[in-house]
């Protein structure tokens, strides 16, 4: 899932501006299940607003509403009357979420309220991880499931540095080393051999440095199942 | 130290590597290479570029260096703070008469920024180079900085001894006129974990292309000879020249510090407490009784020791079969190394017919 964290209010404040009516749009999917932007978080966010800015002596109107996937189009429909109402739309979905928002309502001022991180998982409550980098060619299959992409801060793709230190990361001790993890799986699989092979500089444009990627699968448009 | 019982990889895939070139064939012609080839026991050392524009500062180390060094590693904005560039600085050691190692590390830069470097650094007369990963730049001074990590060491090492033996650029399309041709080398950190898998990752980097390979700081001797066994198993050191990493400690603290802080470094108690021994006389005092002569005196001591002990680790691995030389590192205290090369026996350094001298 899309693991996203709150800005301090402080700086939703300024982004927020002069603005008089606030609509805070939360979203239903990945960023309620990682607590930073769904309806609890959307409410708590536009009462603190209200009352920050009437602290501030610059009181604000600020209401609040939960899509369930801000993502996508026919959800948003749902809230056109209300983005209409005001003057700027706080997003606590990811960047793609405000991105949604921007492209439905185009003459809507949107701003966002989250930092959007990573792809991961929660380790327990309170604590995630980021597992996948999302480069477009997915070698989980040469690395026992363990990406060295994501997961190894120089995302080597050969085995590991000499930074790594009794199984962590040489930037952080909290950081696991993914080659010690891939070796260590690959050891208790019997497969070690695969880290034999020198794997070859990888394709990086499929990952963003080839440009903004998209997928058109004409099996599923509309268009060529008409035709 | 766990290195054996191992039912993991074996060396069936190892290519053979470049050493076995006819007599009179070498791939870059470099001192160094030929030092190496002519079965002499080679010493390199490191010469750290200032965070500057100063020419000067690589002069006056370079003269320091001359002589007592085969060739030595400029470092790439090591430890990732911006100094001046390992090719700027390669080239005024050129014009100093002594032989560059260009150290390049994957952070900074891409394959065609690579690429087109190492076509320039050869025009330059640089004709060594060591491929590493490079220390992550959130340990520098900008530690907001976008890495690169577009290729890795290993990939690196491929890619220019493609260009040197192939003539074709990463992408594979062939060039036409001059190849650089360099000695190329790697980096292995032996007691980098997971330890077991440090002789097979040295074989990829063999395998890739490495001719040389220089480790990471060796301090204890026993365990280095383990990995070694390994690596002679492996007939890797027939494969390349292994050149163990070693540096005079200055102090006692500067020892603590290796051995709790650097990742990949086993700092034996036993070599600890000689530091500790070489300071006694100034033990029993505080911090205010010592005066200015005292605390001279007694880092005099530390450094005569750490002299010592460095002689007596180059004097153990010259013994350890498959150890081809030493590469000394001793970043910012340049002046410990013609004492070191002197008093390890290591002087003169052989001058070979052929060297261009540059």
């Amino acid at each position: 899932m899309i693991v996203a964290e709150q800005k301090p209010l402080e700086e939703i404040k300024a982004l927020i501006g002069d603005a008089k009516n606030v609509l805070v749009v939360g979203c239903g999917t990945c960023v309620t299940v990682c607590f930073a932007g769904g309806a609890r978080e959307a409410a708590i966010v536009a009462a603190s607003l209200r009352m920050a800015t009437k602290l501030d002596g610059n009181s604000k109107s600020v209401a609040d509403v939960t899509v369930q996937r801000q993502c996508e189009w026919e959800y948003l429909d749902e809230i056109a009357q209300q983005v209409g109402d005001v003057d700027v739309v706080l997003s606590l979905g990811c960047g793609i979420g405000v991105q949604a928002l921007v492209e439905h309502f185009p003459k809507a001022w949107v701003v966002p309220g989250l930092n959007t991180k990573f792809l991961g998982l929660p380790l327990e409550q309170g604590v995630w991880a980021e597992r996948c980098a999302a480069c477009g060619e997915c070698i989980l299959g040469l690395t026992g499931g363990i990406c060295p992409i994501a997961r190894c801060s120089k995302s080597l793709l050969n085995g590991p540095c000499g930074g790594s230190e009794n199984g962590h990361c040489e930037i952080n001790p909290d950081i696991p080393c993914a080659w010690q993890l891939i070796y260590d799986r690959l050891s208790s699989m019997g497969k070690l051999d695969r880290l034999l092979e020198i794997q070859p500089p990888k394709n990086w444009r499929a990952a963003r440095d080839g440009g903004p990627r998209k997928i058109v699968r004409e099996d599923l448009r509309l268009s060529s199942q008409e035709e | 130290m766990t290195t054996t019982n191992n039912n993991g990889p074996t060396p069936s895939h190892l290519a053979p590597g470049t050493s076995h070139l006819a007599p009179d064939t070498y791939l870059s012609g470099s001192n160094l290479e030929r030092i190496l080839r002519a079965g002499h026991f080679a010493v390199t050392g490191e010469l750290g570029p200032p965070q500057n524009a100063d020419g000067d500062v690589i002069r006056k180390k370079a003269a320091l260096l001359k002589g007592c060094v085969d060739a030595v590693n400029i470092t790439d904005n090591q430890t990732a703070i911006v100094r001046m560039s390992s090719i700027g600085a390669g080239t005024i050691v050129v014009q100093e008469g002594l032989e560059p190692v260009i150290q390049m590390t994957c952070r900074d830069r891409n394959r065609l920024a690579m690429q087109s470097d190492l076509l320039g650094a050869y025009a330059l007369g640089m004709r060594n180079l060591l491929c590493l990963s490079g220390d992550h730049q959130t340990f520098g001074n900008h530690p907001n900085a976008k890495n690169v990590y577009d290729v890795d060491s290993i990939q690196l090492v491929q890619m220019v001894a493609k260009m040197r033996d192939e003539k074709v650029f990463q992408c594979g399309e062939a060039f036409k006129g001059q190849e650089p041709r360099f000695f190329v080398g790697a980096a292995e950190s032996p007691f980098a974990s997971p330890v077991e898998f440090r002789p097979f990752r040295l074989a990829k980097k063999v395998k890739a292309g490495a001719s040389f390979i220089q480790t990471q700081l060796v301090y204890d001797l026993e365990a280095f000879k383990v990995f070694m066994d390994r690596v002679r198993e492996l007939g890797l050191h027939e494969q390349t020249y292994i050149l163990a990493g070693v540096g005079p400690l200055k102090s006692p603290a500067m020892a603590r510090y290796m051995k709790d802080n650097v990742p990949g470094l086993r700092v034996p108690d036993q070599l600890i407490e000689r530091m500790e021994r070489a300071g006694a006389p100034w033990a029993g005092k505080s911090k205010d009784e010592l005066t200015k002569e005292d605390k001279k005196a007694r880092a005099a001591a530390w450094q005569d020791e750490g002299i010592k002990i460095c002689v007596e680790l180059i004097q153990q691995l010259r013994e350890v079969e498959g150890v081809a030389g030493v590469h000394i590192m001793a970043i910012e205290w340049e002046e410990a190394v013609p004492i070191i090369v002197e008093k390890a026996g290591l002087l003169p350094r052989p001058v070979l017919n052929g060297n261009s001298g540059n």
